[in-house]
C-alpha cells in the first residue's frame, strides 16, 4: 500500500486505521492498538518544531488542562496523571506551557536543540509576583 | 454500551482513549482538532463521521495516512451531512428489517464542516437534513474564512475583517458584510437541539454534545475555531483567543431547545470590551487607524444588541 503510486490508487479509496480487528476502540488506549501503517499515528511531525516543550513533573499538579487543550494528542494522560510528551505528534505550537496553571509552570518550551536534563535541572524558580 | 459515559471532571476525562491521532497535518496551535477531540471523547459508543471539503478534511485524510479511529467518510464540499444522514437511513432500514449484526451497538452519526462548507456551500444539504430531522449531528467548525484554500472570505466572516477577497485598504475596511446568523437559521428550523460552543469551556461543550446525542433528532452545532492561520495571532494564543471571544460576548454560549426553549448557558463574571478580542487578531489591525475607529465603537455596539436580543429570547420562551 505504501508503495503505492498515486495513479495505482483505486477510485473510492479506504484506508484501515488498524490491522485486524477491534471491537471497543473507545475502551482500548493507544499503547495498545494495532495501527495499521495507514494511520497517521505512526508518521511523525517532529520535524515541524522550532522549539519542544519540556515536561518538569516536580510541579505537575495532574490538572489535565494541557492534555484537553493540546491539538495534537502528544501530551499523554494515563491513570489520571501526565506521564509526558508524544514527541513524534508535537508540532511545537505551545498552547500548553500556556495554559499551564501551575508556579512555576510545569511546561516550557526551549528550542529544539536544547539538552532536556540541563533545562530541567535550571529550571525558573517560583514568580512571588503573581 | 448505550449509556452516557460519565465525565465529572477533567481527570476522569483524561482518561478517555483518543479517536483522533496526531501526525494529521492541521497547523500547530488550530483549534480544529481540540474541537474534534472533545467530541469524540464525549461519548464511548460506535462513530460514523463525515467531513466536508476544508481544512478538517484535507489534513486528517492525506494519502497514505488517515487520523480517524472510526469509519469516516469524504464526498464533496457540500455534501457531508446527506452523506451521514444517507448512513443513518440505512442504519434505520437495516435496523427495522432486523438485518443489523451487531443490534445492541448505538452508533452516533456525525458531520464535520467548516464555516465555508456550511454557511456558504452545504447551506442547502445541511438545511434539508435538519428539515428531515435525521438522528444525526452536525458540527460547524467555524473559522470564519476559507482557511484550506488561502483566505477568502465567507458569509460567516464578520464585518470590518481583512481577507484575501476583502483586503482593508486606504479606501475599505474589509470585509463588508456582517456574519449570517446560522444559530437563528438553524433554530427557526425548530430541529431538537441547537448550540453554541468554545473548546475552552470544555465542560460546557461536553455536556452540549452529550445531550445532542442522547436528543433523537437533528443536531446542529456551532463551534467557535480561532484560526492562528487567517486571524493572524501567535500559536500559543490559541485557548487565550477562545477566552475572548466568549468572554467578550462575540460568540455567546447558548443553546435552543425545539427552537423555542433559548439558554443562554454561560455568562461571563467580567465581560471583555470587544476591543481587546479585535486588538489580539492581525486580520483587524486596520481598525485602530483613526480612519477606521469608528468600526469598534459599532462592533460594541452590535455585540452589545446581541446578547441583549438573546437575553430576550431566553426569557420570552418563543
Amino acid at each position: 500500500m505504501a508503495n503505492t503510486g498515486w495513479d495505482e490508487f483505486e477510485i473510492g479509496a479506504m484506508l484501515r486505521s488498524f490491522d485486524g480487528k477491534i471491537d471497543d476502540i473507545a475502551g482500548t488506549l493507544q499503547e495498545d492498538r494495532a495501527y495499521s501503517p495507514n494511520n497517521s499515528f505512526v508518521a511523525s511531525v517532529a520535524d515541524w518544531r522550532i522549539e519542544k516543550p519540556v515536561f518538569n513533573k516536580d510541579y505537575c499538579i495532574d490538572c489535565q488542562f494541557c492534555w484537553i487543550y493540546c491539538p495534537d494528542i502528544s501530551i499523554i494522560a494515563r491513570d489520571k496523571k501526565m506521564i509526558g510528551i508524544d514527541m513524534d505528534h508535537c508540532k511545537g505550537c505551545g498552547i500548553c506551557v500556556e495554559v499551564c496553571p501551575t508556579n512555576p509552570k510545569s511546561l516550557l518550551m526551549f528550542p529544539e536543540q536544547a539538552e532536556e536534563e540541563a533545562e530541567l535541572a535550571n529550571w525558573p524558580a517560583k514568580d512571588e509576583e503573581k | 454500551m448505550s449509556e452516557m459515559k460519565k465525565i465529572k471532571n477533567l481527570k476522569e476525562f483524561s482518561t478517555s482513549a483518543d479517536r483522533f491521532e496526531g501526525a494529521n497535518l492541521l497547523c500547530p496551535g488550530c483549534a480544529h482538532s481540540i474541537i474534534v477531540r472533545e467530541i469524540l471523547n464525549a461519548t464511548n459508543d460506535d462513530l460514523v463521521l463525515g467531513a466536508s471539503t476544508g481544512c478538517l478534511e484535507v489534513c486528517t485524510a492525506v494519502y497514505p495516512y488517515t487520523s480517524w479511529d472510526a469509519s469516516w467518510i469524504h464526498i464533496g464540499f457540500e455534501n457531508s451531512s446527506t452523506a451521514v444522514a444517507g448512513a443513518e437511513s440505512m442504519y434505520n432500514a437495516l435496523k427495522t428489517k432486523g438485518r443489523l449484526k451487531q443490534p445492541d451497538r448505538n452508533p452516533k452519526f456525525v458531520a464535520f464542516g467548516g464555516d465555508g462548507a456550511s454557511y456558504d456551500i452545504g447551506f442547502q444539504w445541511i438545511s434539508g437534513c435538519m428539515e428531515r430531522n435525521h438522528n444525526m449531528m452536525y458540527v460547524v467548525l467555524d473559522n470564519e474564512v476559507y482557511a484550506n484554500t488561502g483566505g477568502q472570505r465567507s458569509s460567516s466572516t464578520p464585518i470590518g475583517g481583512s481577507n484575501t477577497t476583502s483586503p482593508a485598504g486606504t479606501h475599505s475596511y474589509g470585509e463588508k458584510h456582517n456574519k449570517k446568523d446560522m444559530m437563528g437559521i438553524m433554530a427557526a428550523h425548530n430541529i431538537p437541539y441547537t448550540a453554541q460552543v468554545a473548546p475552552n469551556k470544555w465542560k460546557d461543550m461536553v455536556k452540549k454534545i452529550q445531550k445532542g446525542f442522547a436528543t433523537e433528532g437533528a443536531v446542529f452545532i456551532n463551534a467557535v475555531s480561532p484560526c492562528t492561520t487567517e486571524w493572524k495571532f501567535d500559536p500559543k494564543d490559541t485557548m487565550a483567543l477562545t477566552d475572548l471571544s466568549t468572554d467578550s460576548l462575540v460568540f455567546p454560549l447558548y443553546e435552543v431547545i425545539d427552537g423555542k426553549e433559548w439558554n443562554i448557558t454561560y455568562r461571563p463574571k467580567n465581560v471583555v470590551p470587544v476591543e481587546e478580542y479585535l486588538a489580539a487578531q492581525g486580520r483587524f489591525k486596520h481598525l485602530f487607524k483613526d480612519q477606521y475607529k469608528h468600526m469598534i465603537k459599532e462592533w460594541q455596539e452590535r455585540v452589545d444588541e446581541n446578547w441583549a436580543y438573546l437575553n430576550r429570547r431566553e426569557e420570552a420562551r418563543v
